[in-house]
């Protein structure tokens, strides 16, 4: 099993949490050389999720950029909208394998909760989800299906009231009620086995994405883009790509209003290394080592802290990280919808931003691989609100 | 000098459990923090237990918490609780000091540097909510090297053999043996088998073991005192503190 990245991850939790995570670190292992175990997830991934997802061409956008060819892999048609299901089947699979009676899961955009909620209904058991008071208010949307999923929804209005001060109160449920709970953690981040574990059940989009891509084209993309929070849709996206050296990986990290303004959400970015929930990785931090409010238009990449693998890849130089503002994301989201009849995601719209950036340099024979990782759908009110603050005469950016 | 192990011994000699008292530093204020733990040690606290805010407190309850958010908005800092134990230590020469904090704000510090602070200010060891067995190596060497002990945490659900291992290499410290599965906080009863694994845990290891979360009245106090060499009280004596009520007049109801 794998602990550490280079000198990120670890367990870094308060000691009542060791047994549980030996014991999840015992049944995954397990569940990892059990044919059974695969086969029930791939199935569920085939006939209840939907995959596999298609690999799409953007024709219009391409053809407008002038230059290299962007696909976009369409996690946004999963059942639930989003790559978090992916991950969260695999998880409930495992749940039930240990014997725990009841789901609890972190949220930030809403998606991992959805996905959370409905793995429990599905598998008939009981479900809260912790979720930031701010997020409640700015996705709304996805509030009414976890309800409607039969979830608990607990707003946290601790902090700045976004993702992790949803995971805190998370882990503090964990800690009282680990006996029968399973800690459903939506991102590649948090103590080892999890970084681990969720990269393995997202590892399907880019072993998918990567046959799709020489099937339809005969070659490889030249780079694989994707958006970074906590950065389960990117590592997901990567692991398919992780042996091929002509691929460069590049993470999308939330530039907020620019790393400058300090209000944005770029850990690898902007932060330095630390430790939090479990891990040490690089965390948006004071001098004096208490964490940052995070800013991001997109709920979903609102976390001052990353998956510790991406931390690693960095230092290596297997991947590269960049970051794209909130206007910029606005702008690839308006892009998408007007020359593809896709409304993406705002996480999403990150990386699509940086694929357009991008393309424009390269030839035209050059192939472009993006994470679609969600749809937009629940972003409608936010992205009204921008317009309305926008036209107020707010920070300046370009709206296309 | 082992103060301590002087404190546990000292509350043995007199045929009670030792008082380990914790204090958020900065909640309601740095002064208020300060006096608050003169009162304590002068009200028969033989450990101060000394909380430093943290902006992610996710072992706590609802009363630290809400005690660090305070202290926080106070601009308090690891370093003001160190400056401020250095100020206790110079009016208290026998009372045992442990700082009490989460990892990231020692981390940021430095293992060294962290180090190298406390034994300055005369705090005899350091409590770390989330630096487990697995992952203390990184910070104990300083520790061990400037003569500071560690108090690791024991949980209801520790194996014995990791109790053992947890006990070893600490110095001057103790075993926190927390009494439920969950966060700080006051609970109008303790679990019945508390009192089975508090002896379990003493019979395993031979340094000191305090009992701590949940424990705010004298009458639990004395229960887990018959089971281990000291109790802990923390989220009891914030609430005080919030209330604004004397703690001359008696710690415990």
């Amino acid at each position: 099993m794998k602990t550490h990245y280079g000198t990120y991850g670890g367990q870094y939790v308060a000691e009542t949490l060791m047994e549980p995570l030996r014991e999840l670190e015992k049944a995954y292992e397990e569940s990892r050389g059990d044919a059974g175990f695969r086969h029930e997830f791939d199935e569920l991934l085939r006939h209840y999720v939907g995959r596999e997802s298609p690999l799409t061409c953007a024709r219009r956008l391409s053809e407008r950029l002038g230059g290299a060819q962007i696909l976009l892999k369409r996690e946004d048609l999963n059942h639930t909208g989003a790559h978090k299901v992916n991950n969260t089947v695999g998880q409930a699979l495992l749940a039930r394998r240990m014997g725990k009676k009841r789901l609890i899961a972190e949220t930030g955009a809403g998606m991992h909760g959805v996905a959370t909620a409905t793995v429990a209904a599905l598998f008939g058991m009981p479900c809260e989800v912790y979720m930031g008071a701010t997020d409640v208010v700015r996705q709304s949307p996805n509030v009414e299906r976890m309800k409607m999923l039969g979830a608990k929804v607990n707003a946290v209005s601790e902090g700045g009231a976004t993702l992790k001060d949803a995971m805190n109160a998370a882990l503090r449920d964990w800690v009282a009620n680990c006996d029968d709970t399973f800690y459903v953690i939506g991102t590649v981040a948090g103590p080892a086995p999890y970084p681990e574990m969720v990269r393995d059940f997202q590892s399907v989009i880019g072993i998918e994405a990567r046959r799709q891509c020489l099937e339809r084209f005969g070659r490889l993309p030249d780079q694989a883009i994707a958006c970074v929070g906590g950065g389960s849709n990117a590592i997901g996206l990567f692991a398919g790509f992780m042996d091929d050296p002509g691929v460069k990986l590049v993470g999308v990290e939330a530039a907020g209003e620019g790393i400058a303004s300090g209000r944005h959400a770029a850990s690898i970015n902007g932060g330095r290394l630390g430790v939090l929930h479990g891990a040490k990785t690089k965390l948006l931090q004071t001098a004096d080592g208490n964490i940052l409010d995070t800013y991001s238009v997109s709920a979903g990449l609102d976390y001052p802290g990353v998956g510790p693998e991406h931390c690693h890849l960095a230092d290596t130089g297997r991947a590269e990280y960049t970051a794209i503002t909130d206007d910029e994301a606005i702008a690839a989201f308006d892009a998408l919808c007007r020359c593809e009849g896709i409304i993406p995601a705002l996480e999403s719209s990150h990386a699509l931003a940086e694929a357009i950036k991008r393309a424009p340099t390269l030839p035209k024979d050059a192939i472009l691989l993006v994470n679609l990782s969600g749809r937009g759908d629940k972003d409608m009110e936010n992205i009204m609100e921008y317009r309305r603050r926008k036209a107020a005469g707010g920070p300046k950016g370009d709206i296309a | 000098m082992k103060r301590i192990a002087g404190s546990f011994a000292k509350a043995k000699a007199e045929n009670r459990g030792a008082f380990v008292a914790f204090l958020t530093i900065g909640h309601p204020t740095l002064e208020e923090s300060e006096r608050a733990a003169d009162a304590l040690i002068a009200g028969g606290a033989d450990i101060i237990e000394l909380g430093v805010p943290f902006s992610d407190p996710f072992a706590d309850g609802g009363v630290i918490r809400a005690a660090a958010c305070r202290a926080l908005e106070n601009g308090v800092s690891l370093d003001d609780a160190i400056a401020l134990a250095k100020r206790l230590r110079a009016r208290h020469p026998e009372t045992g000091l442990v700082l009490f904090s989460y990892y990231n704000p020692v981390f940021s510090k430095g293992a060294d540097a962290f180090a190298d602070a406390l034994a300055d200010a005369g705090i005899d060891a350091a409590l770390i909510v989330d630096l487990p067995l697995e992952e203390r190596e990184e910070l104990l060497p300083a520790l061990r090297a400037k003569n500071v002990g560690f108090v690791p945490l024991i949980a209801p659900n520790t194996p014995i053999e990791r109790v053992k291992k947890s006990a070893e290499g600490i110095g001057d410290g103790f075993l926190y043996a927390i009494t439920v599965k969950g966060t700080t906080g006051e609970r109008a009863e303790l679990p019945a088998d508390l009192a089975g694994r508090l002896d379990a845990i003493r019979a395993a290891v031979p340094v000191p073991v305090a009992a701590g979360f949940g424990i705010s009245t004298r009458a639990q106090a004395a229960e887990v005192s018959r089971h281990a060499d000291g109790f802990i009280v923390g989220s009891a004596i914030v609430r005080k503190l919030d209330a604004g009520e004397s703690l001359a007049d008696g710690i415990l109801p």
